[in-house]
């Protein structure tokens, strides 16, 4: 049915797939606890971390990667991989955006990311990380007033290397998993926030991804703190060159809550997710996880996954604060070969905890989804509340969904509600629009956005018609 | 308006059988006509409204429909719909999380886009529909519940009549529209359709029953047996039909 339009947006090409030529300074492939001391040696690093590294890498060398998961994926040579990978600065580093290659700026233009004027505009903070360098953080001053650090992780660790020395791994240990572990070795920068106490940050903040190398890993790192009365809304993006080979990105953010405070943490992903037949694209094996520290702490995590040849993650809270609330609202979409396992988990500790997870998968062509999540009630958290709905849409023959509930009570007193339901975009459905005028774009778009709503709710105003874009743009086409 | 020659369709069905349903209908509706076509179930006769509005399960294998001078059959489902052909559903399907609102203004500005008319804008949109649903007495509410989600039978017929209020078609298919309905919904569907009948406005009436004819008085019946119309005649003819069945016809035409 209707081939030709399908046929047309399947061969759409992948929007953000150009290269940015700049010279950039590269270690030669290979792992080794010596490019881990030179990497931390060229960034200047505090002798604590470079032992945490080397612990880290130790650590990783004695496991295995993860085979639980549903994805297919060939063996990781980790020795032919490039660990550090940064554009090559003039001088010591970019004082200002003036300082910037221009060329990456260009980059950074044609992906829409508001640097400039443009950001003002929007009212987003960027901190965007090219390859494994955090090139520039628009805003600072401003933020700054309010009390607000937001930089690159590079940077917090040269100017307030005692939070990181207190926070970094207190919520993903580098034993916790084997890509964290690698991640906690060789992570060369991201971004880091601190929202002081009773601030409430003026602006949202965001951050955007870009592998650009070819043959590297971007191994970045996120650490967000807010204190008690704090709040803050963070958002990223990513996206990547189209390559034939398939690229390692592997990283971790580690949120933390105080008393009262809450952190919103918004994912809009569009890695290269490789072409039709499967080739090339990003592994985007990823940790993420929330700590609610404090009582009436909350995390809300929100996740657009459109992209990568495969996504591996589960953001996750752990609700220590009693009357802590942790959230998870995600749509991932895989299309042509793409694989995804993502899901949540919520670790309910304290008492009066609650946790909210609605995840929405979309299949099409011969995509991939899985939801994996796990609700775990302590024996100390009573009265703990959790309602999960996971739905699946499946378009065509030939894709596949798959729900991987765990429940874990320890705590009589605990309520859970799963509500789970797998449906076909019908041709019915198509048929009723196109009778009521829509063409077949139009219908697909506005079936699969309802089907998506909760989620998209959930996002920042300006972030939600992106992902609308997004999801429009990556699964179009795919109905037959 | 609309000529059918001798149009003969079939499905596969989970087997990949294919499976004769339409065996040479021969129709032709004028503007300004009401044609109700009865019949028994299986006889064809929603199969012939889906192809009408274009359904691609169906494959035609014979015969031509024009739809005012318009090879209606090399139309795709969205053109068909510009062109002024509407089918209210037997089955009003489902879509969860679209606002019901905001699927009527898409359609109805999708297909003023096609008449060269500019978009309704919110405010008029939204008044232009808040005094067609009292004419279907739908309550408001409705408007911000997504597309028949939910709905009662009756609800999401009466939705089908507001859509067809709303869009204004040339021709209007009500495939049994009436069925499962209670009295109050069977008139508010019967009056939506007289409100529109304007002497230019044609209607093709599929029903299984004489009851929702007795609101909406035909020009012409048809009977509909085993994917032929039979018969056609004046609304005595449906009035006949309630009372003797089918089975008298198609006795007689078999002789």
């Amino acid at each position: 049915m209707a081939n030709n339009y399908i046929k047309q947006l399947v061969n759409k090409q992948y929007e953000y797939g150009f290269v940015t030529a700049i010279e950039s300074d590269t270690f030669a492939p290979g792992l080794s606890e010596d490019v881990i001391r030179r990497l931390s040696h060229i960034k200047n690093e505090p002798e604590f971390l470079l032992n945490w590294r080397l612990r880290a890498y130790r650590h990783w060398l004695t496991l295995e990667p993860p085979a639980w998961a549903h994805i297919q994926y060939p063996k990781i040579d980790y020795q032919s991989m490039i660990y550090y990978a940064a554009p090559k600065v003039k001088t010591d580093g970019p004082k200002s955006l003036d300082d910037i290659d221009p060329a990456l700026l260009e980059t950074y233009k044609k992906l829409g990311i508001p640097l400039h004027e443009q950001g003002r505009l929007a009212g987003v903070a960027v901190d965007a990380v090219f390859d494994s360098v955090s090139v520039a953080t628009t805003f600072k001053s401003k933020l700054a007033e309010a009390g607000v650090l937001f930089c690159s992780f590079s940077e917090a660790v040269k100017l307030h290397p005692e939070l990181i020395e207190t926070y970094l791994g207190s919520v993903v240990p580098y034993k916790d998993n084997f890509f964290a572990a690698l991640n906690s070795a060789v992570f060369s920068d991201g971004s880091f926030v601190y929202i002081p106490k009773g601030v409430r940050c003026p602006m949202e903040l965001s951050t955007y991804f870009r592998i650009n190398a070819a043959n590297t890993g971007q191994f970045e790192r996120t650490l967000i703190i807010a204190d008690d009365h704090s709040y803050v809304s963070y958002l990223e993006g990513c996206t990547a060159p189209m390559r034939d080979e398939n690229q390692l990105h592997a990283a971790v953010v580690e949120l933390v809550a105080h008393d009262h405070a809450q952190i919103k943490y918004s994912t809009v992903q569009n890695w290269y997710p490789g072409d039709e037949e499967g080739r090339g694209g990003i592994f985007n094996f990823v940790t993420k996880r929330g700590a609610c520290r404090g009582v009436h702490s909350k995390i809300s995590w929100t996740q657009i996954e459109t992209g990568s040849a495969i996504t591996w993650k589960y953001p996750s809270v752990i609700l220590q604060g009693d009357d802590s609330v942790g959230e998870f609202y995600s749509v991932a979409l895989t299309n042509h070969r793409q694989q995804a396992d993502t899901g949540t988990k919520m670790i309910h500790i304290g008492k009066n905890t609650r946790s909210t997870i609605i995840s929405k998968g979309i299949s099409a062509g011969f995509g991939q989804n899985t939801y994996r999540g796990l609700v775990r009630i302590l024996p100390t958290a009573t009265h703990a509340r959790n309602y999960t709905q996971c739905d699946s849409l499946l378009i065509g023959e030939t894709c596949g969904a798959h729900t991987f509930p765990y429940i874990e009570t320890k705590n009589a007193s605990a309520q859970l509600e799963h509500e789970a339901c797998t449906s076909k975009i019908g041709e019915d459905q198509l048929f009723y629009c196109r009778q009521r005028g829509l063409s077949e774009e139009n219908a697909v778009s506005m079936i699969v956005n309802g089907f998506c709503k909760k989620v998209l709710n959930e996002l920042p105003m300006e972030f939600a018609v992106e992902a609308q874009k997004l999801l429009e743009v990556s699964l179009e086409g795919s109905v037959g | 308006m609309l000529v059918i020659r001798d149009l003969q369709a079939f499905i596969r069905d989970e087997k990949q059988e294919a499976k004769q349903i339409l065996c040479g209908v021969h129709l032709t509706v004028k503007p300004g006509e009401v044609h109700a076509i009865m019949g028994p179930n299986g006889s064809g006769k929603s199969t012939l409204s889906n192809v009408l509005a274009g359904h691609e399960g169906y494959q035609i294998t014979q015969g031509d429909v024009h739809f005012e001078g318009k090879d209606l059959l090399t139309l795709s489902p969205e053109e068909r719909a510009a062109a002024g052909l509407f089918l209210a559903f037997q089955y009003p399907v489902e879509i969860p999380g679209v606002n019901n609102m905001y699927f009527l203004r898409t359609a109805l500005n999708s297909i003023r886009h096609h008449k060269n008319l500019p978009p309704l804008d919110a405010m008029d949109f939204l008044s232009l529909v808040k005094s067609k649903m009292k004419e279907v007495g739908m309550d408001e509410k409705f408007l911000s519940r997504a597309v028949n989600e939910g709905f009662s039978g009756g609800e999401k017929k009466r939705n089908e009549v507001l859509q067809m209020l709303m869009l204004e078609p040339k021709l209007a298919i009500l495939d049994e529209t009436d069925s499962g309905l209670d009295i109050d919904a069977l008139q508010a569907v019967a009056k939506g359709v007289n409100t529109l009948r304007n002497g230019t406005r044609s209607f093709i009436v599929v029903t299984h029953y004489q009851r929702l004819l007795t609101y909406i008085v035909p020009d012409v019946v048809h009977v509909m047996v085993k994917g032929k119309i039979i018969q056609s005649g004046g609304k005595e003819l449906a009035e006949a039909l309630e009372a003797k069945g089918y089975g008298w016809l198609e006795n007689e035409a078999e002789v």
